[in-house]
């Protein structure tokens, strides 16, 4: 009996991660990135807050995106901030740090899966996905999180264009144009809401432009707002729409 | 085990129950079921009864109906709402149901919601809590309206105002700051669409839309789809393929017709080719 005596075996537990739910996606462009996700965090069936910002804009060429275990997202971009004195660090730099950052703690993990977005040294468009002990590699698109098993798929098919074949004579598109992504992006996000239940309330949508590229229509967009400290680097911009509350 | 007899029984078959305990203990667990997350509810008004409910079926945190009944009917003056493992609620409900019909055309009288509680609690404590139903269950009677909660392993309770789901809490903080009695039936379903409302949006296992269903002494009132506050958004997008987009790695057509000749031997088929013998 758990009386505090040695005369009998005891076992303790403690369980220190929680899943706060929500999804997070990312889509690289040709010369810009769109990375975003949801507002809601959750715990169980209770609704925490309808809004808790889980994409970060890092410097004026990237944008991190945290999904998993609120707190420990929380606690791993402050660690950037951290870093922040360290500017103009080209983004496969940021990846290399944070992939130091999350192999740092291999034997008590931040349990949170992570999307670095940006603009690349050359100009072009990246995301660099990571697991929660620092592996990663760059793509064009991921998501994470509660909805990944819904949404990858449709990104594999939208994106990559698997399982569908080229008209006669033509070829699939390597970039789509960023009005076509931010479609893309907005429709992963409605539907992941229909049907499942850790997705909704807010949307955040962060487009980093490579500097010197067109907006392409982006500032006229309903609900934008710039976000770069400087008009003549890279640019970055937040759009944020309401998701469905139920 | 005894002897497997070829004729089975009435009720359950509870045949294969030793392989899957076997199974569970060697860690291969069993098919989940899909629930109803669920917001159900039930008060007391002026005139009768308001039950209500969410419309959303859960498997785990995937949305598996998002516009699901779960407003059951008993009787035409009773109908119960069903919370928890959806095979079980509505199975429950239709075979109390069924009952209930057979009980008011032998008795030759209009049927109790006391006696629909009855055969609901004593068949769910007959299985223990393995029929995973929780029930609100509402009608109005001879002896005025009736209102009760079932618990899966058949205990129940008799109260002006019920919640029960996932979402119970929820409704139950509306009832307790607005219920009164004696209300007006627009100002009760008013309530009751609140209650589901709470549940809807701040429970992850209840969503979409409100269903109610006013009964009185006269009237049973189902309405269904009552307020639809979760419309889907138009999608930015149209993603209709293009012909021919699904590759195709082999074309083969058949003939369904099958080609026959007919040789007719007798008959008037036979009397074209030559004259026939009338003689």
């Amino acid at each position: 009996m758990p009386d505090g005596s040695f005369a009998h075996p005891q076992q303790r537990q403690f369980n220190p991660y929680t899943d706060n739910g929500g999804t997070i996606l990312a889509i690289a462009g040709a010369d810009f990135t769109v990375i975003a996700g949801d507002t809601r965090q959750s715990e169980g069936y209770s609704i925490q807050t309808r809004y808790a910002p889980k994409v970060f804009r890092l410097t004026d060429r990237a944008v991190l995106a945290v999904n998993g275990f609120a707190a420990d997202g929380n606690m791993f971009v402050k660690k950037w901030y951290r870093h922040a004195h360290a500017k103009d660090m080209p983004l496969r730099a940021i990846a290399r740090l944070i992939q130091t950052m999350l192999y740092a703690q291999r034997f008590f993990p931040y349990y949170v899966y992570n999307i670095l977005g940006g603009i690349e040294e050359d100009g072009t468009g990246a995301v660099y996905s990571f697991d929660p002990v620092g592996s990663y590699e760059r793509e064009a698109c991921r998501a994470a999180g509660a909805a990944q098993s819904l949404v990858q798929p449709f990104l594999d098919n939208q994106i990559y264009f698997k399982n569908q074949t080229a008209a006669p004579g033509q070829s699939h598109p390597t970039h789509l144009p960023l009005p076509d992504v931010l479609a893309i992006v907005i429709d992963s996000f409605t539907s992941a809401t229909e049907r499942h239940i850790e997705v909704g309330d807010g949307l955040e949508i962060y487009v980093v432009v490579a500097k010197g590229r067109s907006p392409q229509g982006l500032e006229s967009m309903r609900g934008v707002q710039e976000m770069s400290t400087r008009p003549d680097g890279d640019r970055v911009f937040v759009i944020r729409r309401e998701l469905k509350k139920d | 085990m005894a002897t497997a007899s070829v004729y089975k029984g009435a009720g359950f078959d509870f045949s294969n129950e030793v392989r899957n305990t076997f199974l569970t203990e060697r860690g291969i667990p069993l098919p989940k079921a899909t629930s109803t997350g669920t917001t159900i509810v039930g008060c007391l008004f002026k005139d009768g009864i308001i039950l209500g409910a969410d419309t959303r079926a859960t498997e785990g945190p995937i949305v598996a109906d998002k516009n699901c009944e779960k407003i059951h009917y008993i009787t035409d003056n009773i109908r119960c709402c069903g919370a928890g493992t959806a095979a079980d609620t509505e199975f429950t409900t239709a075979l109390i149901s069924s009952n209930m019909e057979l009980h008011a055309l032998s008795t030759g009288r209009k049927p109790r919601v006391v006696t629909a509680m009855t055969m609901l609690k004593q068949m769910l404590f007959r299985y223990q809590g393995h029929v995973g139903a929780a029930l609100v269950l509402g009608g109005v009677d001879a002896t005025g309206p009736q209102l009760f909660t079932i618990h899966p392993h058949g205990s129940t309770d008799k109260l002006p105002y019920v919640t029960m789901g996932s979402g119970s809490l929820a409704a139950m903080a509306v009832f307790e700051a607005q219920w009164r009695p004696n209300m007006e039936r627009a100002d009760a379903l008013d309530l009751v669409c609140a209650a589901i409302s709470a549940g809807i949006f701040n429970d992850l296992g209840s969503g979409s839309n409100v269903d109610a269903c006013v009964i009185t002494a006269s009237h049973t009132e189902m309405l269904r789809n009552f307020v639809k506050p979760n419309e889907r958004v138009q999608k930015e997008r149209s993603y209709q393929f293009r012909r021919g987009t699904t590759a195709v790695k082999k074309e083969e057509i058949r003939s369904l017709i099958v080609d026959e000749d007919i040789t007719h031997l007798t008959g008037r088929g036979a009397a074209e080719g030559e004259a026939m013998d009338t003689s």
